[in-house]
C-alpha cells in the first residue's frame, strides 16, 4: 500500500496547484515525511533546490505512490544545511548531491558527498568549501578504493572506445572481477535548468528537445504538458494520438538499437549488422511524420506541427508492417543462439530488492521485476484511454532487460497500429496562452528509458523561477553501477548497453 | 548457422549505391537548404525583420539596407523553421538540397537569391589539399568526440558505420584511439567540463591531420549558445576546422555528403 503521508499535498500531474497550497515544512520535517513515505513503498519522482535569496533555500520533494496513481508534492525552507536521509534511502542520494552542488547546502549525514556536475553553485555557497578561485575539475577527487595487494583500479574516460557520450568510470578490480565500480559524470553539463529559467522564451523548445537528443519527443512531451498544464490548455485527442505514435517510435527506434547494441557485444553481428539498419527504418518514420529523424520540431506547446493525413498514415502502416517483420527475424537470432544467450544470462544482476532501494524506472526496473511505467501508473494524454500492457522480467540479468525492451518492441508495434488505424478527429495545434503565476506543476511521461520529470515553478509574472528536469538516467545511473558488483570487467560494455543510460540527459 | 543464413537471405543486400546511384530518398517534409526569395521579402521596402525576431538562435542576419534581404547563418540554424512561419510573404522555404557542408566557416551563411540581393551560390565544401588527399583519401580514420552532444548528431554519424551507408566502403572508419587516428569529428557545444579531454585527444592524433566539426552545437554553440558552462563550438577551442556540417543533427546523407566531399570522392 503506497499512499503518501499527510505531509505531502495531493497533486495531479498536468495540474498546476499555487505555491502557497503546497505544505511548508521545515528540513527535518521534509526529512522525515521523505523518509515515512519510502518505508511505506512510495518513491521520489524529484526533489530539488530553489535558491530564494537571502541566504534560503527552498527544498521541493515530489513523490510517487504507483499502486495507488497517487502523486504527492511538499516543499520546506531552509538555510544552511538539510538532513539527509539517503543512508535510509538510497534513492535519494544523488538528488541531495545535486541540491549540495547547485544550492551549496548540506545533507548532513550524506554518506558520500560527492559532486554531481562539477560546477560551481548559483549561490555563490560552496558545499565543500572549495577555493572559489580554484577550478574545479572534473572527475577529479576521491573515489572509492579497496586496498589490497592483488587488488588494481581500471579508469575509463571521459573519452571511450566508440561514438559515444563521455563519462568516467572508475573499476576496483581483483583479476577480472569488479569489487566496485563508480561512475563520475558532468562532462556533458550545458547549465541547461539556468537556461530556461524566465522563460517560456524564444530558446526554451530548443533546450528541451536537446536535453537528451535521442529522447526529443519524451521531453518535449513533458515539457509540453506542463505547459499546458499552466495555460490551462485543453489538446484535441488528436494531438494525443499523435504525440503518442512519435513517442512510442522513439521508443522503437530506440529499443531496437539497443537489441542490436547488446548482440554486438556479445559478438553476435547478424542481429547486430540487422538492427542497425532497422534502427534507421524507426527513425525514418518519424522523419515521415516530422521531416526529420529525432522528431525536432513535431511538437509544441497547444499541439503538433504537422498532421498525419491519409498518405502519411499509409505510409507508416506499410513501413511499420515491414520494420515488424525484419525485427522479429533480426532479434529471433538473437534468442536462439545459445552464444549469446549463455553471455546474457546471469550477468549484470539486479534483484528487485536492489531495484526499489535504488529507485530504479524504465526497463531497468522492469527487468528486476519492478512493474513500474507511467503509461500505466500515471498516464496522460491517449496513454489514459489506451493501455499498453507492462512488460517485465524477472531475472534481473542483461537478458531480462533485453527481454523487457523485446516485449515493448511487439507491444509498441501494436499499439502505433492501432493509434494510426483510429485517429482521432481534432484540431492538431489549440495554441498556448500566459502561464499561471505562482504554481508549481508536473509532468510525466514514460520515456524510452523510463520516468521523465519535469517540474516547473512560476514566479508572479507567470515566468519559470525554477525548471527542474528529470531524465530517468538520472535514476538509473546507480543502478549499472550496482550492477558491476561480482562481474567481470570484460562484461562492462554489455552491461552498460542493457542500460543505456543518457549521459546528456544525466548532466543536463 | 542455417538461422542465420536464412535471414542474411530474407534481410537482403541493402548497402546503397549512393554516391555511385542515387542517394537514399529524403523525407516529404525534409529541411535542407534555405532559400530566401528577396522580391518576395523587401517588397521594395526594408525587411520586416520577423524572421530574425522569431530565430531561437539568431541565426537571421539582416542588414537592412534600402532593397536587402535576410541571410542565415547556417552554422548557428537549428532547421526548426520557426522563420518559416513568421513571415508573412513565405520569402523563406527550406529546400529539399541536403548538400550543406563547407570547408569555411564563413561560407555557412546563405544569403538570399534575387533581383538587387547579393546571389551567392552555396560553396560547398572542397577536398583536403593533394598532399593530404595522397596520404588519407583511401583511408581516413576518425577519432569521434562527444563534447556535450545531445547524442542526436552522435547517433547519425553511428548510423553511417551500418550495412545501409557502409562508411567503411570509402576507407573512412571511427577508431578507438586517438593515436590511430587521422582526425577528429567533434559533435557537442564544448562543455566546459569536456575542454581538456578534448584539447588532449586532439594533440594525441599524430600529424597530418583533420578536424571535423558536425552538427549545430559543434559549429556555434548550438541551442547552447550563450551559456556559461560551454565554450561555443569547435570553433573556440583553437583547434583548426576542416569541415562545417550544419543541422540539427544533420542528416546522416548531410555527414556523408560532408566526408566525401573532404576526401574528394564528391566534387562539387
Amino acid at each position: 500500500m503506497s499512499s503518501l503521508p499527510a505531509a505531502f499535498a495531493k497533486i495531479k500531474a498536468e495540474k498546476p496547484v499555487p505555491l502557497d497550497e503546497l505544505p511548508l515544512l521545515d528540513g527535518p520535517a521534509l526529512a522525515a515525511a521523505m523518509r515515512d513515505a519510502i518505508r511505506e513503498g512510495s518513491r521520489v519522482v524529484s526533489y530539488f533546490g530553489t535558491p530564494k535569496g537571502e541566504g534560503r533555500t527552498e527544498l521541493v520533494a515530489i513523490m510517487a505512490g504507483d499502486t495507488t496513481n497517487a502523486l504527492g508534492a511538499a516543499r520546506a525552507l531552509v538555510k544552511e544545511g538539510f538532513p539527509s536521509i539517503a543512508r535510509d534511502c538510497p534513492q535519494t542520494q544523488l538528488f541531495e548531491r545535486e541540491i549540495a552542488e547547485q544550492c551549496g547546502l548540506v545533507p548532513e549525514g550524506h554518506p558520500w558527498l560527492k559532486p554531481v556536475r562539477y560546477r560551481r553553485s548559483w549561490t555563490g555557497r560552496d558545499a565543500w568549501g572549495r577555493d572559489p578561485a580554484a577550478p574545479i575539475l572534473p572527475g577529479v577527487g576521491d573515489f572509492y578504493r579497496v586496498e589490497g595487494e592483488e587488488v588494481h583500479e581500471v579508469a575509463v574516460g571521459p573519452v571511450h572506445a566508440g561514438i559515444i557520450e563521455p563519462g568516467h568510470f572508475r573499476f576496483q578490480c581483483h583479476g577480472e572481477e569488479v569489487f566496485h565500480l563508480e561512475i563520475a559524470l558532468g562532462y556533458q553539463h550545458r547549465g541547461v535548468e539556468e537556461s530556461l529559467l524566465k522563460g517560456p522564451d524564444l530558446r526554451t523548445f530548443r533546450l528541451i528537445e536537446t536535453i537528451a537528443g535521442d529522447t526529443t519527443i519524451g521531453h518535449a512531451t513533458a515539457y509540453s504538458h506542463a505547459v499546458e498544464g499552466l495555460a490551462g490548455t485543453r489538446r484535441s485527442p488528436r494531438v494525443d494520438a499523435i504525440r503518442a505514435i512519435a513517442l512510442e517510435l522513439e521508443r522503437l527506434a530506440n529499443h531496437t538499437g539497443d537489441l542490436g547494441a547488446i548482440a554486438g557485444d556479445t559478438g553476435y553481428l547478424p542481429t547486430s549488422s540487422f538492427c542497425g539498419r532497422i534502427r534507421g527504418d524507426f527513425l525514418n518514420m518519424t522523419a515521415v511524420l516530422a521531416g526529420n529523424r529525432f522528431g525536432r520540431g513535431l511538437l509544441r506547446p497547444g499541439g503538433v506541427a504537422f498532421d498525419i493525413a491519409d498518405a502519411e498514415r499509409d505510409e507508416l502502416l506499410k513501413r511499420l508492417a515491414a520494420a515488424e517483420s525484419d525485427v522479429t527475424n533480426a532479434v529471433g537470432l538473437m534468442w536462439d543462439s545459445a552464444s549469446v544467450m549463455a553471455r546474457l544470462e546471469d550477468t549484470g544482476r539486479l534483484t528487485k530488492e536492489e531495484a526499489i532501494e535504488l529507485g530504479l524506472v524504465g526497463p531497468a526496473a522492469r527487468g528486476s521485476g519492478l512493474a513500474r511505467d507511467v503509461r500505466r501508473d500515471h498516464p496522460s494524454g491517449i496513454y489514459r484511454f489506451a493501455q499498453i500492457p507492462v512488460a517485465t522480467a524477472d531475472s534481473g540479468d542483461v537478458y531480462a532487460r533485453a527481454n523487457v525492451r523485446w516485449l515493448e518492441v511487439g507491444r509498441s508495434i501494436a499499439f502505433v497500429r492501432d493509434r494510426l488505424g483510429a485517429l482521432p478527429s481534432g484540431a492538431i495545434d489549440s495554441g498556448s496562452g500566459p502561464l499561471a503565476p505562482n504554481s508549481l506543476v508536473v509532468a510525466l511521461v514514460e520515456g524510452w528509458r523510463g520516468e521523465i520529470c519535469h517540474a516547473a515553478i512560476t514566479d508572479g509574472e507567470g515566468r519559470f523561477a525554477r525548471y527542474k528536469v528529470v531524465d530517468p538516467s538520472f535514476h538509473n545511473w546507480p543502478g549499472l553501477a550496482r550492477a558491476l558488483r561480482g562481474q567481470e570487467i570484460s562484461d562492462f560494455p554489455l552491461c552498460n548497453k542493457s542500460f543505456n543510460l543518457s549521459y546528456c540527459g544525466h548532466d543536463l | 548457422m542455417l538461422k542465420a543464413m536464412l535471414a542474411r537471405a530474407k534481410q537482403g543486400y541493402r548497402t546503397m549505391r549512393y554516391p555511385a546511384g542515387d542517394p537514399p530518398p529524403l523525407p516529404a517534409r525534409f529541411q535542407g537548404l534555405p532559400i530566401i526569395d528577396a522580391a518576395r521579402c523587401a517588397e521594395g521596402d526594408r525587411a520586416c525583420e520577423d524572421c530574425a525576431a522569431v530565430c531561437p538562435t539568431k541565426a537571421i542576419i539582416v542588414t537592412n539596407t534600402a532593397g536587402s534581404a535576410p541571410s542565415i547563418d547556417l552554422g548557428a540554424c537549428l532547421f526548426c523553421g520557426d522563420c518559416v512561419r513568421a513571415c508573412p510573404r513565405g520569402a523563406i522555404t527550406f529546400g529539399k538540397d541536403y548538400r550543406l557542408s563547407t570547408s569555411r566557416r564563413e561560407d555557412l551563411v546563405v544569403e538570399s537569391f534575387g533581383p538587387g540581393a547579393d546571389a551567392k551560390t552555396y560553396a560547398r565544401a572542397v577536398a583536403m589539399g593533394r598532399e593530404l588527399r595522397r596520404l588519407l583519401g583511401r583511408s581516413l580514420k576518425l577519432r569521434e568526440v562527444s563534447a556535450g552532444g545531445c547524442n542526436a548528431c552522435e547517433a547519425d554519424v553511428n548510423v553511417l558505420g551500418t550495412v545501409g551507408w557502409d562508411l567503411g566502403r570509402f576507407g573512412i572508419q571511427f577508431v578507438a584511439s586517438p593515436r590511430h587516428a587521422d582526425g577528429i569529428l567533434v559533435t557537442g557545444p564544448v562543455t566546459r567540463n569536456m575542454e581538456l579531454a578534448l584539447k588532449k585527444t586532439w594533440d594525441a592524433i599524430p600529424g597530418p591531420k583533420v578536424a571535423i566539426a558536425v552538427g549545430s552545437c559543434a559549429i556555434s554553440g548550438g541551442p547552447f549558445a550563450g551559456s556559461p558552462e560551454v565554450l561555443g563550438g569547435l570553433g573556440s577551442t583553437g583547434i583548426p576546422v576542416d569541415l562545417w556540417v550544419p543541422g540539427c543533427p544533420p542528416h546522416p546523407l548531410t555527414i556523408l555528403d560532408g566526408l566525401l566531399r573532404l576526401i574528394g570522392k564528391i566534387k562539387s
